[in-house]
């Protein structure tokens, strides 16, 4: 790939460049690299192409490495019983039932794909697979990403990297492709493709980190800062229809770096405890579960501790073994190796203090919580050629890494049952021509324009929502009256979009995640909004409505109205697939 | 303040057409400039996931602890093995830790 292209004096300059196949997949992450290898493996002969805003070998959110697989269904255990626990972690539900199952079922072989591939999963002496939890494996994973890069290459997939999506391509209501830019060669692509999968990851930075100090700290989150929603935007842009964009994942994390926390809760049995030693688990959460309380409480409950003056709050670590501390910060190596550097600048060793913890900032990720696109049994989305896996994909929580990967199966089956036969129409070349000078405009005002930076109107966006809809700061409570002001702002921050300048293709990538962001913001205040009672505390709180009311024990769904350009919200209803008691694993 | 280029190891990895730490970078984060090193775009975006670190072959960019979270100055340094790594840890009072370990099976064609 060339050095970054100088900025085009005029859009005239800038080069279009038309891409034909017969899938396109937004995304060179988790799900789409098993997209890629599922095509081969179905129909050689289908062309797939992968649009990648990074380089594949590291990006997304998997970059840094992964430490576990959350979900592998152990001997003995059914797809039922992964989905009764499923269901349980996020408080009985409601959740799309028959896409867990689904999922479930393609899950262990998923697994077993990357163990074939080179990625080295824990075992004992005796060869059995090392479980940390009831669900979850331990993996050396620091090379998890090269690795299925790599199988998606070697399936044949044509890989554009440094290529941006920006909108879908549409022929009326059909997605026929995705429009984008070279964020290093300066071009614009066109991708016309009988089937899309959508799998860019979800959204992170639509709030501000308590972290986010002005200078070097920016991007001290746990999600990928990269994945800023553009695969939502692009399709709540074309009226898709949304799923549960209100349950908001918020995660509890270590301290002053978000760096993973079930790593030692979980992995290493580190009770949670406040400033005076107590566990707060056992002591204060005894009736929901205690350590095995849904997996919202566990995240909100250091936050309320802090809210009673009852913090710090910890992991106790202290009087671990050595071997396995050392074990620990292996894991950390293989999933954020920079926060053993970070306890390393802290002069900390966790077997004599005890390691801080604390909320995330709010991030919307399908593959975690269950918002994303309302999708069917084949993962297309209501819009037509659409498909979405992975974070995109809602109604399906606690996918994570596994779950990620077999949807990107599922997805790519669907797409080529959808493309046999299909004939596609030429791209309109309005629609390509006026995106482009969309896409283009904020390079192209000239050194004179007085207008805005990305990072001005990032960083406005993210304060607007940390303390009106329900950030860290606000300890995740939102009320009716905030979310107005919200979407009041975010409807002036939308019109302002018209001043956003860029210095360069970099800076350009930056404006479109911006007004990604807009869009993904406003979307999920709608979806609060709607929500008048507290189901999941933290990952929704409304501080006007506290208590579950069963009223809304449905789905929460939006959708664009293109005609008005309001976002409508409405619900469907939860149907229980698989019989037991929901509150229960 | 992630992540330091050394310019006196740094190359930029001449006669390739992207250098490593570029082709690590998930957030299109470095490039070179003109002076045939490695340069971030902006130090505050730079999620410090140390892709660079690992893939950079003349050993010449660490990652550092913004100062606003961590104290100066501790060092963790990656040494990429055939199918293993290496991580040397250095805290801030000089206390040195390897940690080594495999990450990559091998592959049986």
């Amino acid at each position: 790939m060339p050095r970054m292209a100088p900025n085009p004096p005029s859009l005239d300059a800038v080069e279009t460049v038309r891409v034909d196949c017969d899938v396109l997949i937004i995304g060179g992450g988790n799900a789409g690299c098993f997209s890629a290898v599922e095509a081969a493996k179905l129909d050689p002969s289908l062309k797939v192409v992968i649009m990648e805003k990074a380089h594949i070998m590291r990006s997304g959110a998997c970059s840094a490495g992964m430490d576990a697989i959350n979900t592998y269904i152990p001997e003995g255990k059914t797809p039922e019983d992964l989905v009764r626990w499923c269901r349980s972690q996020v408080g009985g539900g409601p959740i799309r039932e028959d896409l867990a199952l689904s999922n479930a079922r393609e899950l262990n072989e998923s697994v077993d794909d990357l163990e074939r591939w080179g990625l080295p999963i824990l075992r004992d002496d005796k060869g059995n697979i090392r479980y940390r939890g009831a669900w979850d494996i331990s993996i050396h994973g620091e090379q998890l990403k090269p690795i299925m890069a790599e199988k998606a290459i070697e399936a044949g997939a044509e890989v554009h990297n440094r290529v941006a999506c920006t909108q879908l391509l549409m022929d009326g209501n059909r997605c026929i492709g995705a429009l984008g830019f070279g964020v290093r060669d300066g071009k614009f692509y066109v991708f016309r493709a009988k089937a899309t999968i959508n799998a860019t990851g979800g959204a992170a930075g639509l709030y501000k980190s308590y972290t986010a100090d002005a200078t070097d700290s920016h991007h001290q989150i746990w999600m990928c800062p990269y994945c800023v929603g553009t695969g939502y935007a692009v399709g709540i842009r074309q009226g898709a229809e949304m799923t549960s964009m209100e349950q908001r994942w918020v995660a509890t994390r270590t301290k002053d770096f978000c760096g993973p926390v079930d790593t030692i809760s979980v992995g290493y049995k580190a009770p949670i405890i406040n400033a005076k030693g107590e566990r707060i688990m056992q002591s204060r959460y005894a009736h929901l579960g205690a350590d095995k309380a849904p997996r919202y409480i566990r995240a909100n409950a250091p936050m309320e501790e802090w809210l009673a003056g009852r913090g710090p709050t910890y992991c106790d670590t202290r009087g671990m073994a050595p071997e396995l501390a050392q074990q620990m910060m292996t894991d950390y190596l293989n999933e954020r190796p920079s926060f053993v550097l970070f306890l390393a600048s802290r002069g900390q060793d966790p077997v004599k203090e005890p390691i801080e913890i604390y909320g995330s900032d709010p991030y919307i990720v399908g593959g975690h919580t269950q918002s994303g696109f309302w999708v069917d049994m084949e993962r297309m989305t209501t819009i037509p050629g659409l498909f979405a896996a992975g974070e995109t994909a809602g109604g399906n929580p606690n996918k994570f890494v596994g779950g990620c990967a077999a949807e990107g199966k599922l997805a790519l089956r669907g797409a080529a049952a959808y493309i046999a036969g299909l004939e596609l129409p030429e791209p309109d070349a309005a629609q390509v021509e006026a995106e482009k000078a969309r896409v283009f405009a904020p390079l192209l005002r000239g050194e004179a324009f007085d207008g805005l930076r990305a990072l001005e109107m990032e960083e406005r966006l993210q304060r607007l929502m940390d303390e009106y809809a329900g950030g860290t700061s606000q300890f995740y409570r939102t009320n009716e009256e905030r979310l107005d002001y919200a979407l009041k702002h975010l409807a002036m921050l939308r019109s302002q979009v018209q001043y956003l300048k860029a210095g360069d293709l970099h800076d350009l990538m930056a404006v479109h995640e911006v007004i990604d962001r807009i869009d993904v913001a406003e979307v999920l205040c709608h979806h609060l909004r709607f929500r008048k009672e507290t189901r999941w505390q933290g990952w929704q709180t409304r501080s006007d409505y506290p208590e579950v009311d069963p009223a809304y024990d449905c789905h929460v769904e939006s959708r664009k109205n293109l005609a008005t350009g309001e976002i409508e919200t409405f619900t469907r209803p939860y149907e229980q697939l698989v019989p037991g008691d929901r509150y229960k694993p | 303040m992630p992540p330091i280029v050394d310019p006196k190891k740094c190359n930029g990895c001449a006669g390739r057409e992207e250098s490593f730490c570029e082709e690590a970078c998930p957030g299109d984060l470095m490039y070179v400039g003109q002076d045939g090193k490695s340069h971030c775009h902006a130090a505050r975006d730079c999620w410090d996931c140390m892709s660079c670190v690992k893939m950079c072959p003349r050993n010449a960019i660490e990652t550092r602890m913004p100062y606003q979270l961590g104290y100066h100055k501790a060092r963790l340094v990656p040494l990429m093995g055939k199918n293993s790594i290496t991580w040397k840890c250095t805290d801030i009072n000089g206390q040195t830790v390897t940690y080594k370990y495999r990450n990559r099976l091998d592959v049986k064609d």
